[in-house]
């Protein structure tokens, strides 16, 4: 698989190269400033890129520019934005083309190299990865929102890992239940919030965030 | 309405005259207190002649509709004892504090330009406005004198003066409250002397909460994110010595180590969004209030009509206003929904936070709203809360001079011109022309040097004198309309 990185703190840089390479992903371009990144992902590209959001030579807002004009001259490119921060505002403004490939992720779960490297591999499948801290925002924020307030505490347990974009095995996997179980409350979810069930894990993920951006 | 305002002028006319004696009684006091000494006659004068003006600042802003501020200082303080219950005033030491006492006062009176201004004002009220305001009065009863008199064009004066009276009635009244303006109003230096206040106050808030934030700021990291750091080197240290006997047990210390360095990320996370919020950083203040309506558990509705991005300073005192504000309405008023409006109004920037919950708010109660105030101040900046029992409660911050686009009028020519000549000429008509003519004509002597009104025949003598004078006042009320007008211009383009 191959990657375009871009991370402007040299050491964080070269950690993420390392830790990419040791999973067996093809980093062809670490770039480390927004123009460069748009020039590698419009020539390279890659089946991934892991972006920062603050790059040179701006220090603001840069890496999420850069993917976002990306994204609409090669529609559906995956990609992955680091952060040190989450804000809804950027989430949205990644999910609103609709088409997935998306992931935004606090800087924090590079920690975890398996679960950063299972989320990389989901995104460039063209799923998405939200942090949990984004998700619980979300639901935050739509607390007073009467269908959400609906859900009982493992539906809206099961409803945060969907929303991060999380397989139904997976969500088994971590809530200790079946396939079949987790199957069984994502259709209460869906009822109860008015949605139309999808078996695709993407579409359904999607949906989810739709519904929870509303507000 | 025209009646009133003949009625008004004629009044103004009577002030004036009142004002003309008081400034006599004024003048004995003063040359009493400064000549033979006694000066405990000075403060009773000024005390006079302060009634007097408010009586004038009263009538011109109820009559002529021109607000004219009280331009005195601050009244000074009773003095304070040192510590061995002595009063010391300059080099000399009083064992009561009623000598210091009256000397403070004496030199607050003394020294205020505004007294002097009050003083004058009195000798000239007469002679200008209230002569201006009066004229039709005055020329009313002079036809009536001179019809008295068996003289036939007396009756022209009254006649003259009522038919003019309906345009020039209310002029001379507005025109008399502007003059009075000029000369009772504050100064400049008054003004500027009350701002400096104003900021020195200002100046020692933001200091105190400033120097504040840095001690929390100092807290939180010291107990915080800092201690964590040094249990992640330290967890790590005992991991790097268990490697080699206990592999699992270092396995499981390293996990801890990273565990705690994330809370410590966590933590820094949260300092940072309280000292500058990154979105702030990243977007400006549009951006960053939509990502706070996004975060709030209000249905929030955001419009924003802003030209482009502020001075950092003032787009963080904004948004943490704006912050306060939607955290008091989410924890207090009971809202479901809130609307935020940021707009600019020339170079001011206006925000505006409506709730739908049930209002009662009170900005003297709770830290909350006094802290915003005391940030908003710190640029000028106001807040004012509309919170009625019931709701909704709506909150309105105004800071000035938020950006940067300053489009002022440019200055007007004529305008200034006019002005020139007004003020440079004036004197001209009221004082050669008119009142030493006038004078010369009282007393009967025969010289008639350059003074238009002796050389024309007998029947115009008189009115010929009144119009110079009437001229020369209305020359000076335009001039002093018209800075006023400019001063007005002036501040609008700064503000």
């Amino acid at each position: 698989m191959r990657v375009v990185l871009a991370e402007d703190l040299h050491l964080l840089r070269e950690g993420l190269v390392h830790l990419l390479r040791a999973h067996g992903l093809d980093v062809v371009a670490a770039v480390e400033s927004g123009p460069e990144l748009l020039e590698a992902l419009v020539t390279e590209r890659p089946d991934i890129a892991v972006v920062d959001v603050r790059l040179p030579p701006t220090f603001t807002d840069e890496g999420l520019q850069a993917s976002l004009t990306a994204r609409k001259r090669v529609p559906g490119l995956p990609v992955l934005v680091l952060s040190q921060h989450v804000e809804q505002l950027y989430a949205r403004e990644l999910l609103a083309d609709g088409s997935g490939g998306i992931g935004y992720l606090l800087k924090d779960r590079v920690f975890n190299g398996e679960q950063f490297i299972d989320a990389v591999r989901r995104v460039a499948a063209g799923g998405t990865a939200m942090d949990p801290e984004v998700i619980a925002k979300l639901l935050a924020s739509n607390a007073r929102n009467e269908p959400v307030g609906r859900l009982t505490p493992r539906e809206r347990e099961v409803l945060e890992l969907m929303a991060e974009g999380r397989s139904n095995a997976a969500i088994g996997q971590r809530l200790y239940l079946s396939e079949s179980a987790v199957g069984k409350h994502t259709a209460n979810i869906f009822a109860k919030l008015g949605l139309v069930p999808s078996d695709d894990d993407n579409r359904r993920v999607l949906a989810v965030l739709a519904f929870l951006n509303e507000k | 309405m025209t009646i009133r305002a003949l009625v008004r002028g004629a009044a103004l006319f009577c002030v004036a005259l009142l004002g003309q004696m008081v400034a006599f009684v004024a003048l004995i006091g003063v040359l009493a207190s400064a000549v033979l000494g006694m000066v405990f006659l000075f403060p009773p004068v000024v005390r006079l002649l302060r009634r007097t003006t408010r009586l004038s600042r009263r009538l011109s802003h109820a009559w002529s509709g021109v607000e004219i501020d009280e331009p005195y200082l601050p009244e000074p303080g009773p003095p304070v004892p040192l510590s061995d219950g002595w009063y010391r005033d300059g080099r000399s030491l009083y064992r009561t504090p009623r000598i210091p006492a009256f000397n403070r006062r004496m030199n607050w009176l003394l020294k205020d330009s505004a007294t002097w201004r009050d003083f004058g004002f009195l000798w000239a009220d007469m002679w200008a406005g209230g002569l201006l305001a009066g004229a039709p009065a005055i020329l009313v009863a002079l036809g009536v004198f001179q019809l008295a008199g068996g003289n036939p064009i007396g009756l022209l004066w009254p006649v003259l003066a009522l038919g003019a009276a309906r345009w020039y009635a209310p002029w001379a009244v507005h025109a008399h409250g502007v003059i009075a303006r000029v000369m009772l109003g504050s100064t400049e230096k008054a003004r500027l002397a009350q701002q400096v206040s104003r900021l020195a106050r200002a100046r020692t808030d933001v200091v105190d909460s400033q120097a504040a934030e840095l001690r929390r700021i100092e807290r939180d990291l010291h107990d915080g994110a800092q201690a964590r750091l040094v249990a992640v080197g330290m967890t790590i240290g005992a991991a790097e010595e268990l490697m080699e006997s206990d592999p699992v047990a270092a396995k499981a210390l390293l996990a801890k180590a990273r565990d705690a360095s994330s809370t410590a990320l966590r933590e820094l996370r949260q300092l940072v969004r309280g000292i500058h919020p990154p979105v702030l950083a990243e977007r400006g203040l549009a951006d960053a209030i939509r990502a706070l309506a996004l975060d709030t558990p209000l249905r929030t509705r955001v419009t924003v009509e802003l030209p482009g991005r502020l001075d950092a300073p003032l787009e963080s005192a904004a948004y943490f206003a704006v912050s306060e504000l939607l955290t008091n309405a989410v924890r207090h008023s009971g809202a479901t929904e809130a609307w935020i409006d940021i707009s600019s109004q020339g170079t001011k920037l206006r925000i505006t936070v409506t709730d739908d919950g049930h209002g009662g708010a009170d900005a003297s109660h709770g830290t909350g709203l006094a802290g915003i105030e005391r940030r908003l101040g710190a640029f000028d900046g106001v807040l004012a809360l509309n919170s009625p029992m019931g709701g909704p409660t709506t909150a309105v911050i105004e800071l000035p001079r938020a950006l940067q686009t300053v489009r002022g009028r440019p200055p007007v020519t004529w305008r200034t011109v006019t002005m020139g000549i007004c003020w440079s000429l004036c004197w001209i008509p009221i004082f050669p022309q008119g009142f030493v003519a006038m004078i010369l004509k009282l007393v009967g002597i025969e010289e008639k040097s350059w003074f238009l009104a002796l050389h024309l025949p007998e029947p115009f003598q008189w009115p010929t004198i009144i119009g110079m004078i009437l001229l020369g006042a209305g020359m000076l009320a335009t001039a002093a309309t018209l800075s006023a007008q400019q001063r007005k211009d002036k501040d609008l383009a700064c503000a």
